[in-house]
């Protein structure tokens, strides 16, 4: 295929993936917006007033960005995994798989519709965090950059969840065992100075700390961990799921008889 | 013109192992001119769906090469996979997804403009009779409407090899009739084409040439003709307008008596069936029809897969 084909067969991908969330708006777009309204409403107004500063941060300064952190990453991985084993499940993804789509521009495809909608729901996310909170952002570009690395990263993640699994079964057990844990000992609510110095060092293998914490950062100037550091653990996240999602791909295993 | 010489589809001792013991097929070779309508003939687990599943990339080959218009599909997968449209025996559609969308995307996975591929899908979608459907989900439409979306999303990028794996299955009479005349006119103009089917009387009205699977090997690549006329009884069904209680004797023929009011009579390859009527005529015994019991190609298929039968066994 010539480049402007291969544009066209990706924007199709991009174009199909957004259209279907849209489409499933009530599944889709909803339900995070209530959550995430609910999550402020009760950690930021009622507890939070209680609570007082975090880290220096009044506690609904300090919740806000692990919320709309949490939002990017839920929304980004369930898109990918959910419409990738859907496609799975009813056969769809064979029209992709006897084209002559290069498998990078699939994965790409896939990747960028998850980040659509990830970012998506970040964007409407924080612009309700307004009504809830006052704040503004510290430094832009980290900001935006980590933001965007993070809804790559766990599109990606999603996508090769999508690709091992064999059920519904499957792509639920990854979001409900390890990435709502992960979230919730990641720094979202809590700062790791209240941790003992062994649960602190224990944190640090959580990849959900580093990327919350750089985010909030970029809102507030206020992080746990060195953020450098983080967009190296992102980066290098990213780079190895990445090419084992694409040698998947390639392979055809899960994907071909 | 290069293409035209080259053969559309060329197979050599392909070979696929399922797990580390099940062999669907068994180094097979085969060969499909430009322009041909060929089927794919083979009871249930023979190795059709295998070797289709691998000319259009689905399932991974243990051995063996595939050329599609001498684009090997290994070693040049986008220009083969550009050549071949295919249809499968399940449907694998979208059901969410409205037909003009299927069809425009599927477009686009090969590199067609929205623009080229929305005059297409209006294009066929008119042809197979769906256009006033395009606006609805899918699987709102019935499953010879499923079918038809399957070909017309096939067709989209315009192939020059269409592949269709049991096309016609479940489709009625009527709907099958339409289906044949498109299938025979876009081969008209220039598509190979490759069917399998169940239905015997389809390749023998359709297809110029045929090959036979069994057991993950090709035990027959011939002409339909020639593979007709390998027949060497075929068998008449002949419905009287009187009750009979016994099958007349008529010398040269072996006669049947099936029900009170027909008869089974086989007729050996080349051998008239006026002495047959004659005879009947002065017996008094009034034929009010004729009809073969079975398709010509299905006496044949089944007949060659049962003498296949013991060797496999053994």
């Amino acid at each position: 295929m010539n480049r402007n084909e291969i544009w066209i067969a990706f924007a199709t991908i991009v174009t199909r993936e957004v259209r279907r969330f849209l489409r499933i708006w009530p599944q889709t777009l909803i339900p995070p917006v209530i959550t995430i309204v609910l999550y402020f409403l009760i950690f930021g107004n009622l507890i939070g007033g209680r609570i007082g500063e975090m880290a220096g941060l009044p506690y609904i300064q300090f919740v806000a960005p692990g919320l709309i952190m949490m939002s990017v990453i839920t929304n980004s991985y369930s898109n990918v995994v959910s419409s990738f084993y859907g496609s799975k499940f009813q056969r769809n993804i064979e029209e992709l798989l006897v084209s002559p789509t290069p498998n990078i521009v699939i994965l790409l495809g896939y990747v960028v519709g998850g980040m659509t909608r990830g970012l998506g729901i970040g964007v409407i996310v924080t612009l309700l965090s307004l009504y809830f909170a006052d704040f503004s952002i510290h430094n832009v570009p980290v900001t935006i950059s980590i933001v965007l690395l993070t809804s790559m990263l766990f599109s990606i993640a999603g996508l090769l969840n999508a690709i091992f699994a064999d059920s519904f079964d499957d792509i639920s057990i990854v979001p409900t065992f390890i990435l709502t844990p992960l979230t919730y000992l990641g720094g979202v609510f809590y700062s790791t100075q209240l941790l003992s110095d062994f649960w602190a060092n224990v944190a640090l293998i959580n990849p959900i700390l580093y990327v919350v914490n750089t985010f909030r950062y970029g809102f507030s100037g206020v992080t746990d961990i060195n953020i450098w550091w983080s967009f190296a653990m992102v980066g290098l996240s990213i780079t190895v799921l990445f090419s084992i999602t694409l040698r998947q791909l390639e392979q055809g295993s899960r994907l071909r008889s | 013109m290069i293409e035209s010489q080259t053969p559309a589809l060329q197979i050599s001792q392909l070979s696929k192992t399922y797990g580390d013991h099940f062999e669907a097929l068994k180094g097979i070779d085969l060969r499909v001119e430009s322009g041909d309508f060929f089927a794919l003939l083979g009871p249930n687990g023979a190795g059709k769906s295998t070797t289709i599943g691998i000319i259009c990339s689905l399932v991974r080959k243990s051995s063996g090469s595939v050329s599609v218009f001498g684009h090997d599909i290994d070693a040049d997968f986008a220009n083969a996979k550009r050549y071949i449209g295919v249809v499968p025996q399940e449907f694998n559609f979208n059901q969410f997804e409205q037909p003009i969308d299927i069809l425009v995307n599927q477009a686009g996975y090969y590199g067609i403009g929205r623009r080229v591929a929305l005059e297409r899908a209006e294009r066929y979608l008119k042809q197979l009779g769906l256009w006033e459907r395009r606006w609805e989900p899918s699987r709102t439409l019935s499953g010879g409407m499923k079918r038809r979306l399957m070909i017309a999303r096939a067709l989209i990028h315009e192939p020059k090899l269409l592949i269709l794996d049991e096309p016609t299955a479940g489709v009625d009479i009527e709907l099958r009739r339409s289906m044949w005349e498109f299938l025979c006119d876009i081969n008209q103009r220039g598509t190979t084409i490759i069917l399998t089917t169940h239905y015997l009387e389809e390749a023998e009205s359709l297809c110029r040439n045929v090959a036979i699977i069994d057991h993950g090997k090709i035990v027959q690549n011939t002409s339909v003709k020639a593979l007709i006329k390998q027949l060497s009884v075929e068998t008449f069904v002949l419905d009287t307008r009187d009750e009979l209680v016994s099958a007349p004797e008529v010398e040269g023929y072996r006669i049947a008596h099936t029900d009170s009011h027909s008869l089974e009579v086989e007729v050996v390859s080349g051998q008239t069936i006026n002495p047959l009527f004659a005879a009947l005529a002065e017996q008094a015994i009034e034929v009010l029809s004729m009809r073969n019991k079975t398709n010509r190609l299905e006496e044949l298929f089944i007949s060659m897969v049962e003498k296949k039968l013991p060797e496999t066994a053994a």
